[in-house]
């Protein structure tokens, strides 16, 4: 690593061993933040779980035990997928969790973009039109926004039986206006940029110049704010699965677990604290490469991430 | 400033009428409450007399016109669960929720205040880490999770304080903490990346320069800059707080109105619904209002 302690870096490209590939220096600027890159690991590690879990356990996580009841955990002697323990019917709990990271996921991500694609573009249309249409979607926003979202959630999903695609619905609707009022926010400032001038000049369509101009520079935000949401919207979803009107069994998911562990706390503590731990972590992991990417796609701070650090201390 | 408070009044009272709708007509889809509050075997006399004292066998729109101008004069019918007015249920139990947020948001704003201006001070520090590291986590913990680890480890296992209810000062404790996590996480990062921005502004080096103690700095030339954004924060955190305080009351059995918006959904207590909807609402308005007046005596800069 090279260590050029009394310069102070005002380019990014200051270090002399400059990456070719934009892929590799994204990883390199990752490997730097090692809390960071452990989060990015650990999400890459969900991720697969989500995508091939169901596939590859769902028979194992769903096969009862009736003698393996409650079986305490670290016990290494059995198959590895018991040693987190076993449920009240004695399913492998590891098992479990690997299987329900697929609907735990998919409700968050479901509603994630859902939101993103909604408020963005919302959020672009107000900033770049009118201030009669602007005003009419900034209204809405607030409406959405003054709503106590968890009671209207708990409300509609009543209503409405709880599925997954209604508990996308439901988050993705109350999350959007996070996502409208920055892209205005945004575009109010960047539309003044002379780039913009130049590209109406030169006669550009306004689609042209909003979709392709303005989104790219606000993208990094929105994404930035998304990966940060994410975390929101599962934490929102496991307390509507705990409080019982999100997901139904036999589908689980991660709060869901929680809470159906929740009458054999005093007796089996395990079956309520690691889908708890799967949570936290993958929430941390959420928040840590968020942050990570507020500094790694602003500009201004970027070179925080591309020197070596000084001292470590 | 008086123009600016009356065009909130009135677009928050029209968000308020479109909430009534919604939820007064989403609620009546839920189903009728006559065969859960009335026997199996009850006759069909029986029920029919119960849709009339409640006036459920009207036409919808005449159920909602009803319930319209009953609304006007603050009349939100009574509770079929509880045989009281439903606005009474909702302002008693709202009472305690109020206080449960207000003494958990009082006690977050204080230390998130202080520990995340130090954290400012020395950036990349070991406090900073530290105290950076923990918030996240704490930022990142499912609430309904923290609980009931909490209840097993400090009520179960060590019995320090009772499991749930309310009465005793120890009942506020495990609540409170429980509440306190998040919020405290999510305002000490605002905190600190505010503090950071101001702490290395002209103003604060021409402080430095005249020799200013370090104190007065932080915590008087910094923090009085450095609270606008973290005000937004507050507000927001405090919102979430009264509406969602639903799974801390549910767990702790807290007799607040997330806890009595819950059981009366169940129970298709439709009347004791809208109240408490409409109390929540209300009272989010009003705060939103305050921090906005908040923020024109913080900043004379900011004109409405």
């Amino acid at each position: 690593m090279t260590t050029n302690s009394d310069h102070i870096p005002a380019q990014p490209s200051a270090t002399e061993d400059v990456p070719t590939s934009p892929a590799k220096q994204v990883l390199r600027m990752l490997w730097r933040d090692k809390l960071a890159f452990f989060a990015a690991v650990f999400l890459i590690l969900v991720i697969l779980c989500a995508i091939f879990g169901p596939m590859l356990f769902e028979e194992e996580a769903t096969r009862q035990d009736l003698r393996g009841r409650n079986a305490p955990p670290f016990d290494f002697s059995r198959n590895w997928l018991f040693w987190l323990g076993g449920d009240t019917l004695g399913r492998p709990l590891l098992a479990r969790i690997i299987v329900a990271a697929q609907n735990t996921m998919m409700v968050a991500a479901g509603a994630v973009a859902a939101s993103l694609a909604i408020g963005t573009t919302l959020g672009l249309i107000a900033g770049y039109s009118g201030p009669r249409t602007s005003q009419v979607i900034m209204r809405l926003a607030d409406v959405i926004m003054s709503f106590p979202s968890l009671l209207l959630a708990v409300i509609v999903l009543y209503m409405l039986a709880p599925s997954v695609g209604n508990l996308i619905i439901v988050l993705a609707i109350t999350r959007i206006p996070v996502y409208l009022r920055t892209s205005r926010a945004e575009v109010l400032e960047v539309r003044e940029r002379m780039f913009v001038q130049a590209a109406q000049v030169m006669g550009a369509s306004t689609r042209r110049i909003v979709f392709r101009h303005i989104l790219p520079i606000v993208a990094p935000t929105l994404i930035t704010i998304a990966t940060l949401d994410f975390a929101f919207v599962m934490l929102a979803e496991s307390s509507l699965s705990f409080l019982g009107i999100g997901i139904q069994p036999p589908e689980i998911t991660w709060g869901l677990m929680v809470s159906q562990g929740r009458p054999y706390l005093t007796s089996a503590w395990w079956l309520s604290f690691f889908p708890g731990l799967v949570i936290i972590l993958t929430t941390l992991s959420l928040n840590l490469l968020s942050n990570w990417m507020r500094t790694a796609l602003d500009p201004v701070q970027r070179w925080r991430l591309e020197i070596a650090r000084k001292k470590h201390g | 400033m008086k123009s600016f408070l009356g065009k909130r009044a009135i677009a928050s009272a029209i968000s308020l009428i479109g909430l009534i709708v919604l939820v007064f007509f989403l609620s009546r889809l839920t189903g009728d409450p006559t065969a859960l509050y009335l026997p199996v075997d009850a006759s069909l006399e029986s029920r029919e007399q119960f849709r009339e004292l409640h006036g459920l066998n009207d036409p919808l729109i005449v159920q909602f016109g009803t319930y319209v101008s009953d609304l006007v004069r603050f009349d939100f019918g009574d509770s079929i669960r509880r045989s009281e007015p439903a606005l009474d249920a909702v302002l008693r139990a709202f009472a305690w929720t109020l206080q449960l947020a207000l003494i958990t948001m009082s006690l977050v704003i204080v230390t998130a205040v202080i520990v995340g201006s130090l954290a400012a001070f020395h950036v990349g520090g070991v406090f900073d880490r530290i105290t950076t590291f923990f918030s996240l986590v704490g930022a990142s913990a499912p609430d309904f999770w923290i609980a009931i680890v909490a209840i097993v480890l400090f009520s179960v296992n060590l019995g320090w304080v009772p499991t749930s209810g309310t009465g005793t000062l120890w009942h506020w404790i495990l609540p409170v903490a429980v509440l306190f996590i998040r919020p405290f996480g999510l305002i000490l990062q605002v905190v600190r990346g505010s503090m950071i921005s101001v702490l290395g502004s002209a103003y604060v080096k021409t402080a430095r320069a005249k020799g200013v103690r370090n104190r007065p700095i932080i915590f008087v030339h910094g923090l009085r800059n450095a609270m606008l954004p973290v005000i937004t924060v507050i507000g927001d955190q405090a919102a979430a707080l009264l509406n969602g305080a639903v799974v801390v009351e549910t767990i702790f059995g807290f007799p607040g109105v997330g806890k009595l918006m819950i059981d009366s959904i169940l129970q298709r207590d439709f009347s004791v619904v809208l109240a408490a909807i409409f109390v929540t609402a209300v009272a989010i308005f009003v705060m939103n209002i305050l921090i906005d007046i908040l923020y024109a005596v913080l900043d004379p800069r900011i004109r409405y």
